[in-house]
C-alpha cells in the first residue's frame, strides 16, 4: 500500500503532452512548425510558455505580435485556471497530446483575462491561497507567515520544486486534531455546460453530528445532477486531477491531498461519454 | 502509554476496573466477595471485604512471583568415612544457611501460606561463582568457615554444597485473604479503611510497599515486609497515634496523611527508607473550623481533604522537607471522597451524582489542575446486575421495611443465585458499602453491650444523622436479613444497623439524596487511581458518551488512519498512475515546459574550525540543490570562512555526505557531517545553528537532500543494518549486497546513515522486518513500520505510525567529603582535591545548581536523591568510604579512609515522536530476535528478552502481522541473567550477571522456550558481557573489552569446545544471519583525533572461515550498538582463483590500511588469537 505521500508526489509531477500549433490566420514569414510540450498539471499557461511564444516569435514579424493566448477547438483557455483543471474541463476524452492553438491577435477580450507580466500570475495565485485559508483556518495560517514564506510557495510552483512548496504548503493543510477538519472546504465545481464559471459554497468536512463528509455528499448538497442514480446510466463524470475519485472518498482527505497549489480541490463535471 | 487500570467499587461493593485505553467499567469477575474499600498499586491491589478481613489481588504477571529458598549441605572428611555428615562439635549443623549458623534442615522449610506452591522439589546447585562444578556440587575448603574452591585439593578437609528450591505465589488475580495476625495473635477489631503506597522510598527490597490500615476502633497499624518476593508482608504492627482515626491516605513516596474522627488531620513525620512506617505524628487542623475533615488522599506531592460539607481542599506548599504544607486552597465542586494517583491525578466521587470525577490538567506546575470532568463510560453487565440487584432488593426492601425506604434501598447486594455457595463466607458479614466510615453491626451492638465510652461516631454525628425514627439506609442483605430476622441475633443485627447507620458520618448524604431510578447505574463508593498512570499529556477516551465515541472513531478511521485499506484510497492510487502512463508514458521525449534550476539555501552558523587552535568560528552555510543526470536530486554544501583576511570554502558534495549526527548539548545546538574522507580522519565537519530550531530545520533538509540524492525514501527496508549512538538517536543504514561481498566488500566508511526518530538504548532486529528496541528506562519498543518523527517532520516522516515515546534515565553528581581530625568529614577537601561537588571522575564541578539536564529535549522530572545503588555498597546516609579520592569506594567506614563520597541521582525525562509502539508492562535489558533468510517464512518468529530483573523471557505470538506479539513465556533460571541471542537454529545462548555462559537445550518451533539450561564454562578468568548468535557462529564479548569465538560447534554438540580469542578492544558484537560479524570498536585512532565507539566490519568472513581476517573501520564516536541481524543479502559470488593466506591479506589490507589504526587488533589466521600492535 503506498503512502499517501506518494499521492502528493503523484499529483505534483502531472504533465500534459501538448502539441502547440500556431493558428491557421496568423501571418507568418515561413510555416510554424507545431511545438511539443509536457505541460504541468498544477502550473498555469502563461507562466510555462515562455519557449511556446520564443518558438513561434522565430517564424513571425514582430508587428503581427499582440499578446499571446491560447485556444482548444474554439474554446478560450483561461490562464487562471490551472493547466489540468482546463484539460479536465474541456480535453478530458480527447487523444493525446493535447492540441492547442494558440494566437498573437485578436484577443477575446470578453473570455479572458490579460496577463501582461508572471506578477499578475503571482497576484492571482496568492489571493487564492489567501481565500483557501479564509475558508480553511479564518486567514491564521497565511497571516502568520512571513513575506518570504509566501515567496517560498510561490517560487516552489513556479520552478516545479516540490519540496520547497510542500515545507510550506504543509502548514496550510494542518488543522487541530480535536476537530477533525478544515472549517470549510475551498473547493470550485466547474461545469462545461454552464454559464456559471463555477460553484462554490460553505462546506465543512464533518456533519454537525460527526459524521465525516464525502465528495458525494458534497455532490449532493451542491450539484446533484452530477450524481446518476442507480438505474440510469453515467451522466457526468466528476474528475479531479484527470481521475474519477469515488464519491464516498472524505472530503477532508481530497482537500489535503488532491487540492491545486493555490489550495483549492477544482472538481470538473463534465459529461460522460456517450459509448 | 502502557494500559493501566482505574479500580472504583460500587454501592453494592462490586469492584470495577476501567483501563486506561478502555471505555467500559469491567466488573471483576473474581469477587466472589464484595468490597468496601479497595486500594490500587501498579501491580496488584488491596481491599477491604464486606467481611472485614483485608484482601489481597496480586496482578497476574508473564514473569511469576518465584522465591529461591537455599540451604547448605556441609561434610568434614575423616579418615575412616572419607567425606561424611559427621562433623566436629565445633563444627556448624549438618544443613544450615550460609553462614552456618542457622540450622536449616530441608524439611524446616514452609510455604508462607496456602497462596504459595513449591515449583519442584530440591536440587543442587552446580553453578559456583560462575562456573560449573563437578556433578555433585561440592566445594571445597579448609575448615569452615573459610573459602571455598571447586576443586579438591590434599588438604581440602570440609565442603559444602548448595540446595536449591523454588516456590512461586500462586494467588494471582484472585482475591486471597491475608490472616488479621499482629504480632501477639489475632488483631481484636476488624479493618475499615486501607491505603497502599510508599514503593518510591526504597528500591531495596525490589517492589517495596508500605500498607496502612485502620481498624474500626481508630487504631493504625503497618504491614510489615511487603515487597516483590513477599507480596503479603510479614505482619501488622501497630501505630501509636494521637487520636482515633478514621481513614488514611498514603502516597507514592513519604507523605502519609490520617483525619482523626474529632476532623483535624495527622500528618506522619520521619518516613526514611530505613524507617517506612516513621517517626511521629504532626496534627493540622481542618481547613474550616466549623466542618471538621473527614476525608484526605495524598500523592507524591499533593494533599487534597474533603471536609464534612464535602467541600473539596487542596494543601500548599507541600515537599518532601515540608510534608505538613503551608495553608488550605478551597477547590471548586462537592466530593464524597478524593484518590491521588499517580502522577498526582486525581480522582473523586461527586457528593452530588456519585459518579466518578477525574482532575483536568494537573501538571507538575500546577498540581491543583484545573476543573472537574465526570468519567463517563458504560458498565459491563450493566443490564444483568441491575436487574437482578434492583428488583430483587426492591422486593424485600418493600416487605421488610417501609415504603419509604425502598427508594434508599441502595446498599442491598446483589443477591445473585450462582454465588449462592460462596455467601457462606459472608454469613453473618453485614456490610457498609458506602464511601465513609462505617460502623457494622456487630462492632456497634458490641459496644453497646460494653456500654464502652459513647463511640466516637456520635461526636462527629449529630449534624449529619437524620432523626431516629427515619430509617435512612440499610447495610444489610435484605434477603438475608429476612430469613435471619425469624431467629433472635439477626433481630438484633438490624436493630443495630439502624441505629449506627444513623449516626454513620457519610453515609447521610447519601440519604439526602434523590433515590436513583431503575435505569440508572448504581453509585459508586469508592475509587483509587493508584495503579493508574496518566497524566496530562494522556488521551483518554472516558468523557464521550459511547454513542457520540462510537461515530468519532468511525470517522476517524475513515479520514486519520491510512493503514486501513479504504476502497476509496485504492481506487486513487491505481487511477494516479494509470494517468500518469496514459498521459505521460508515450511522451516521455517531450521537452519540460520548466527547466530544472538550482536552489540555494543559505544561513550563517558556526564552525569548529579544522585547524589549531580549534574554536567556533562564524561561517556563511549554503545548500545548493540540483535535479542529477537521471532526475535524482544532488547538491553541494558550502561553508564560507575567512582565512587570514581571505576569503576561502569548503565544498561537500550532498551525495558523498555519510551520516548527519545531531549533538545536542546544554550550551550550543550543533551537528556533524562525515563524509568517507571525514570518517577516515575521525573528524567531521561540527556545525552550530543559533537556535534549535534552526538546526533542526538545516538538519531535517540536509537529511531529505541526503537521502533524496542516494534515491532513499519511505521506511527502513527489512534488511536495514540498525545502530543506535550513546545520546539515544537512532540511525539506519540500506546495505547493498556487496556490503559482504569477499573480497572487495563496501568499504564500512562510505556506508550510508540516515537518522529514525525515538530514542533507544539498544536495537534488534531480523530479516522478517520485525525490530525491537529498549530504552535506557528499559521500556521495550516495538517498530511500527513508519519513518521520520523527532525533527524529521513534514514529508520527511510517515504520516502514520509515528507515536510519541518518552525515555527516563538518571543524570548522577557526586558529592565528595574529607575527614580531617577537628570536624570529622565536612566538605572542605585538600586544596589538591576535587571539587567538593563534582561528576564521577571529580574532573568537573557539578553542583546540585549548576547541573542541567543532557540536552534541552529532557527536563526534570524529580529532585535530587542520594543513590543507595552504587556499586561497592553505601552506609545508611549512602556514604561510600575510601583512604583517598581516586580509588576503589566500599560501603563502610575503616580507620583507613580519609574521604567519603555518595552519589546524587536525579531523574530527566525526553519526550518525542518515532515510529515505536510501547511493549508493556516488563521492562527490559536485552532483546534478541531469530536471524534468517530473507525468503524463509518463521511463523511464529522466536523472539527472547531479559528483563531489567534478569528474568529470561521467550515472546510467544511474534508473527509479521504482530510483531509485538502476545505475551510473555518465562523461562526459569537459578540466578539473574544479562545478555541473550538466539541462532538461526533455535540456538539460544545467554549470560548470566555472574558473567557465566548457558546453552538452553530443545529450543524448537515445537517447544519455543527449550527444556535446560547447561552451563558453558568461560574462558579463563574472564567475565563475559553479551553474547551474539548468527546462523551458526557464536561470539562474546568479555568485561575487559576481548572477543570470543566459540569452537567447535557442530550440530549434534551444539554447546562447542573452547572459546577462541579473536581480537580485544571490543565494546559489543552483532552477528547477522549469515554469520557476519560486526563490532562497537571501544577506540579507534583516525589521522585527526580518536573517536570511541567505532562501528567496525569483520572482514574475510566466509563459511570455512567464520572468524575472519581483520576489521574495517566505519562511522564512530559516541556508537553504542549496531545490529545486523537483518542483513540477510547473500553476497554475489566471485569466482576467484586460489588465493594464499598471505595473498588474501594482501588483497584486503590494500583496499583499508589505515596505519594510523592501531588500537584494534588484527586476528591471527594462524592460532586465531588476537595479537596486541
Amino acid at each position: 500500500m503506498a503512502d499517501d505521500k506518494d499521492v502528493l508526489r503523484d499529483v505534483w509531477f502531472g504533465r500534459i503532452p501538448t502539441c502547440f500549433t500556431l493558428y491557421q490566420d496568423e501571418i507568418t514569414e515561413r510555416e510554424a512548425e507545431p511545438f511539443y510540450l509536457l505541460l504541468p498539471r498544477m502550473s498555469y499557461l502563461t507562466l510555462v510558455t515562455d519557449k511556446v511564444k520564443k518558438h513561434f516569435l522565430k517564424v513571425m514579424k514582430a508587428e503581427d505580435v499582440e499578446e499571446m493566448w491560447f485556444d482548444f477547438e474554439g474554446t478560450s483557455l483561461k490562464w487562471h485556471y490551472p493547466i489540468g483543471l482546463l484539460f479536465d474541463l474541456h480535453a478530458s476524452n480527447t487523444a493525446l497530446p493535447w492540441n492547442i492553438t494558440v494566437h498573437f491577435k485578436n484577443f477575446p477580450e470578453r473570455d479572458l483575462l490579460h496577463c501582461p507580466s508572471n506578477s499578475v500570475i503571482e497576484a492571482h495565485f496568492m489571493s487564492s491561497i489567501k481565500e483557501a485559508d479564509a475558508l480553511k483556518h479564518k486567514s491564521q495560517v497565511i497571516n502568520d507567515m512571513q513575506k518570504k514564506d509566501h515567496k517560498q510557495l510561490w517560487m516552489g510552483l513556479q520552478n516545479d520544486k516540490f519540496d520547497q512548496f510542500w515545507a510550506m504548503n504543509r502548514k496550510l493543510m494542518e488543522y487541530p486534531t480535536e476537530e477533525g477538519g478544515f472549517r470549510y472546504i475551498p473547493f470550485r465545481i466547474y461545469l462545461t455546460m454552464s454559464d456559471r464559471p463555477f460553484i462554490q459554497k460553505l462546506f465543512r468536512p464533518i456533519s454537525p453530528d460527526g459524521h465525516t463528509h464525502t465528495l458525494g455528499d458534497l455532490l449532493k448538497e451542491v450539484y446533484p445532477v452530477a450524481i446518476s442514480n442507480d438505474d440510469e446510466s453515467k451522466r457526468y463524470q466528476v474528475v479531479i486531477h484527470g481521475i474519477e475519485p469515488l464519491l464516498e472518498t472524505p472530503l477532508q482527505w481530497l482537500s489535503e491531498h488532491l487540492s491545486h497549489p493555490d489550495n483549492f480541490l477544482h472538481i470538473s463535471v463534465i459529461p460522460a461519454p456517450s459509448d | 502509554m502502557p494500559v493501566s487500570l482505574l479500580c472504583a467499587v460500587d454501592v453494592y461493593g462490586r469492584v470495577y476496573s476501567l483501563s486506561t485505553g478502555g471505555q467500559q467499567w469491567e466488573q471483576c469477575r473474581d469477587a466472589v466477595l464484595e468490597f468496601k474499600r479497595v486500594t490500587a498499586v501498579q501491580q496488584c491491589c488491596w481491599g477491604i471485604a464486606c467481611d472485614h478481613h483485608i484482601y489481597l489481588n496480586v496482578h497476574s504477571s508473564d514473569v511469576p512471583i518465584r522465591y529461591q529458598e537455599e540451604t547448605f549441605e556441609n561434610q568434614r572428611w575423616n579418615p575412616v568415612d572419607n567425606f561424611s555428615d559427621r562433623l566436629l562439635p565445633s563444627d556448624r549443623w549438618q544443613w544450615s544457611n550460609i553462614t552456618g549458623l542457622e540450622h536449616q534442615p530441608l524439611d524446616s522449610f514452609f510455604l508462607p501460606s496456602t497462596n504459595w506452591e513449591w515449583e519442584g522439589d530440591w536440587y543442587i546447585d552446580e553453578n559456583f561463582g560462575g562456573e560449573p562444578t563437578e556433578k555433585e556440587g561440592w566445594t571445597y575448603a579448609i575448615d569452615f568457615p573459610a573459602t571455598y574452591t571447586k576443586d579438591k585439593k590434599w588438604n581440602s578437609c570440609v565442603r559444602r554444597r548448595r540446595w536449591i528450591r523454588y516456590r512461586r505465589y500462586k494467588a494471582t488475580d484472585t482475591w486471597a485473604k491475608i490472616p488479621s495476625e499482629g504480632h501477639s495473635g489475632p488483631l481484636p477489631d476488624p479493618f475499615n479503611d486501607i491505603s497502599c503506597g510508599g514503593w518510591e522510598i526504597s528500591e531495596e527490597p525490589r517492589g517495596r510497599l508500605s500498607l496502612w490500615a485502620v481498624s474500626l476502633q481508630g487504631k493504625v497499624w503497618f504491614r510489615e515486609g511487603i515487597h516483590h518476593h513477599s507480596p503479603e508482608g510479614d505482619g501488622w504492627e501497630e501505630v501509636s497515634l494521637p487520636g482515633e482515626v478514621v481513614q488514611i491516605s498514603c502516597g507514592p513516596g513519604d507523605l502519609v496523611w490520617a483525619v482523626l474522627w474529632e476532623g483535624q488531620l495527622i500528618v506522619r513525620e520521619g518516613i526514611t527508607r530505613d524507617c517506612p512506617q516513621g517517626s511521629s505524628w504532626v496534627v493540622v487542623d481542618s481547613p474550616n473550623p466549623e466542618a471538621g475533615a473527614i476525608h484526605v488522599a495524598v500523592g507524591d506531592n499533593v494533599v487534597w481533604a474533603v471536609t464534612k460539607d464535602n467541600k473539596v481542599w487542596f494543601r500548599r506548599g507541600i515537599n518532601s522537607y515540608n510534608p505538613r504544607g503551608s495553608g488550605w486552597i478551597g477547590m471548586v465542586g462537592e466530593m464524597v471522597m478524593i484518590n491521588v494517583g499517580l502522577n498526582d491525578q486525581v480522582w473523586g466521587i461527586s457528593c452530588e451524582d456519585r459518579a466518578v470525577y477525574f482532575r483536568q490538567g494537573v501538571t507538575s506546575s500546577e498540581l491543583s489542575g484545573k476543573a472537574w470532568k465526570a468519567v463517563n463510560v458504560p458498565r459491563d453487565g450493566d443490564i444483568r446486575s441491575h436487574s437482578s440487584a434492583s428488583s430483587s432488593s426492591l422486593h424485600s426492601a418493600g416487605c421488610f421495611f417501609s415504603g419509604e425506604v425502598r427508594a434508599q434501598s441502595v446498599m442491598s447486594e446483589d443477591s445473585d443465585t450462582e454465588n449462592g455457595p460462596q455467601r457462606a463466607v459472608l454469613e453473618g458479614a453485614t456490610t457498609a458499602f458506602t464511601a465513609g466510615p462505617s460502623i457494622p453491626e456487630e462492632v456497634a451492638s458490641l459496644r453497646e453491650a460494653e456500654a464502652k465510652s459513647p463511640p466516637p461516631v456520635l461526636v462527629l454525628s449529630p449534624s449529619l444523622s437524620g432523626g431516629p425514627g427515619d430509617p435512612q439506609w440499610s447495610n444489610v442483605d435484605l434477603e438475608e436479613a429476612q430469613t435471619h430476622l425469624a431467629v433472635g441475633p439477626a433481630g438484633v443485627r438490624g436493630d443495630a444497623a439502624d441505629t449506627c447507620s444513623l449516626s454513620s458520618v457519610a453515609t447521610y448524604t447519601l440519604c439526602q439524596e434523590e433515590p436513583y431510578g431503575a435505569d440508572e447505574h448504581p453509585l459508586w463508593a469508592w475509587v483509587s487511581g493508584g495503579g493508574c498512570g496518566v497524566d496530562c499529556h494522556s488521551q483518554l477516551n472516558w468523557f464521550n458518551s459511547a454513542t457520540a465515541l462510537a461515530s468519532s472513531v468511525q470517522s476517524m478511521s475513515l479520514s486519520i488512519s491510512p493503514a486501513q485499506t479504504a476502497a476509496w484510497r485504492k481506487q486513487i492510487f491505481e487511477q494516479l498512475s494509470e494517468r500518469s502512463k496514459r498521459e505521460m508514458d508515450n511522451f516521455k521525449h517531450y521537452e519540460q515546459a520548466i527547466e530544472q534550476s538550482v536552489w540555494v539555501k543559505k544561513g550563517t552558523m558556526q564552525w569548529w574550525r579544522d585547524w589549531k587552535p580549534h574554536k567556533w568560528v562564524d561561517v556563511k552555510f549554503a545548500l545548493e540543490q540540483f535535479s542529477g543526470p537521471e532526475g535524482n536530486q544532488d547538491g553541494i554544501l558550502f561553508l564560507y570562512y575567512n582565512f587570514n583576511e581571505e576569503k576561502k570554502y569548503l565544498h561537500a558534495f550532498i551525495n558523498e555526505v555519510t551520516i548527519l549526527v545531531p549533538v545536542l548539548n546544554d550550551s550550543k545546538h550543533t551537528f556533524a557531517i562525515y563524509t568517507a574522507e571525514r570518517t577516515k580522519q575521525r573528524w567531521p565537519i561540527r556545525l552550530a545553528a543559533a537556535t534549535e530550531l534552526e538546526m533542526h530545520d538545516w538538519l531535517a533538509l540536509l537529511s531529505v537532500s541526503c537521502c533524496d540524492s542516494r534515491g532513499i525514501q519511505g521506511p527502513p527496508s527489512k534488511q536495514a543494518l540498525w545502530s543506535v549512538t550513546c545520546k539515544g538517536d537512532i540511525f539506519v543504514c540500506e546495505p547493498s549486497p556487496s556490503l559482504e561481498a569477499c573480497p572487495y566488500p563496501t568499504p564500512c566508511d562510505q556506508m550510508f546513515w540516515h537518522q529514525v526518530g525515538g530514542h533507544l538504548r539498544l536495537v534488534e532486529c531480523n530479516s522478517l522486518g520485525v525490530v525491537w528496541g529498549v530504552g535506557y528506562d528499559h521500556t521495550a519498543w516495538v517498530y511500527t513500520g513508519g519513518y521520520g518523527g523527532g525533527f524529521l517532520q513534514g514529508l520527511a516522516s510517515s504520516t502514520d505510525n509515528i507515536y510519541t515515546q518518552t525515555d527516563v534515565k538518571c543524570v548522577y553528581i557526586y558529592e565528595n567529603q574529607r575527614w580531617n581530625p577537628v570536624t570529622g568529614y565536612t566538605n572542605r577537601g585538600l586544596p589538591t582535591d576535587r571539587y567538593m561537588w563534582s561528576d564521577a571522575t571529580g574532573l568537573q564541578e557539578c553542583t546540585k545548581a549548576n547541573t542541567k539536564p543532557p540536552s534541552p529535549h529532557w527536563t526534570w522530572v524529580a529532585d535530587w536523591a542520594i543513590d543507595y545503588g552504587i556499586s561497592g555498597g553505601t552506609d545508611r546516609e549512602g556514604w561510600q568510604y575510601a583512604a583517598d579520592f581516586p580509588t576503589s569506594y566500599h560501603g563502610h567506614k575503616t580507620l583507613k579512609d580519609f574521604v567519603r563520597r555518595r552519589r546524587w541521582a536525579r531523574k530527566c525525562k525526553l519526550t518525542t515522536t518515532g515510529p515505536w509502539q510501547e511493549v508493556p508492562p516488563i521492562p527490559l535489558s536485552d532483546v534478541t530476535i531469530i536471524p534468517c533468510g530473507a525468503q524463509s517464512s518463521v511463523e511464529p518468529i522466536p523472539l527472547w528478552a531479559i528483563s531489567n530483573k534478569g528474568d529470561v523471557l521467550c515472546r510467544l505470538g511474534v508473527t509479521l502481522l504482530t510483531p509485538a506479539g502476545t505475551s510473555w513465556l518465562h523461562v526459569g533460571t537459578d540466578q539473574p541473567f544479562k545478555s541473550i541471542s538466539i541462532g538461526g537454529a533455535n540456538q539460544v545462548w545467554a549470560i548470566a550477571r555472574d558473567g557465566s555462559a548457558f546453552y538452553r537445550g530443545s529450543v524448537s518451533a515445537q517447544s519455543p522456550a527449550g527444556d535446560c539450561w547447561y552451563h558453558i564454562p568461560s574462558p579463563a578468568r574472564q567475565k563475559l558481557q553479551q553474547v551474539s548468535v548468527g546462523r551458526t557462529s557464536v561470539y562474546t564479548v568479555d568485561q575487559h573489552g576481548n572477543l570470543w569465538f566459540r569452537q567447535g560447534l557442530t550440530p549434534s554438540y551444539p554447546q562447542g569446545l573452547s572459546w577462541e580469542h579473536i581480537s580485544n578492544n571490543v565494546r559489543k558484537v552483532s552477528v547477522g544471519p549469515l554469520d557476519q560479524v560486526w563490532i562497537i570498536a571501544d577506540k579507534v585512532q583516525g589521522s585527526h583525533s580518536l573517536s570511541c565507539g567505532t562501528v567496525c566490519h569483520r572482514l574475510g568472513v566466509q563459511p570455512m572461515e567464520p572468524k575472519g581476517q581483520s576489521w574495517d573501520y566505519g562511522i564512530g564516536g559516541g556508537w553504542d550498538h549496531i545490529t545486523v541481524r537483518g542483513n540477510s543479502f547473500e553476497a554475489p559470488r566471485v569466482r576467484m582463483p586460489s588465493v594464499t593466506p598471505s595473498l588474501t591479506t594482501s588483497l584486503t589490507d590494500p583496499l583499508r590500511p589505515p596505519p594510523t589504526r592501531k588500537l584494534l587488533s588484527f586476528g591471527n589466521t594462524e592460532n586465531g588469537n588476537a595479537v596486541r600492535c
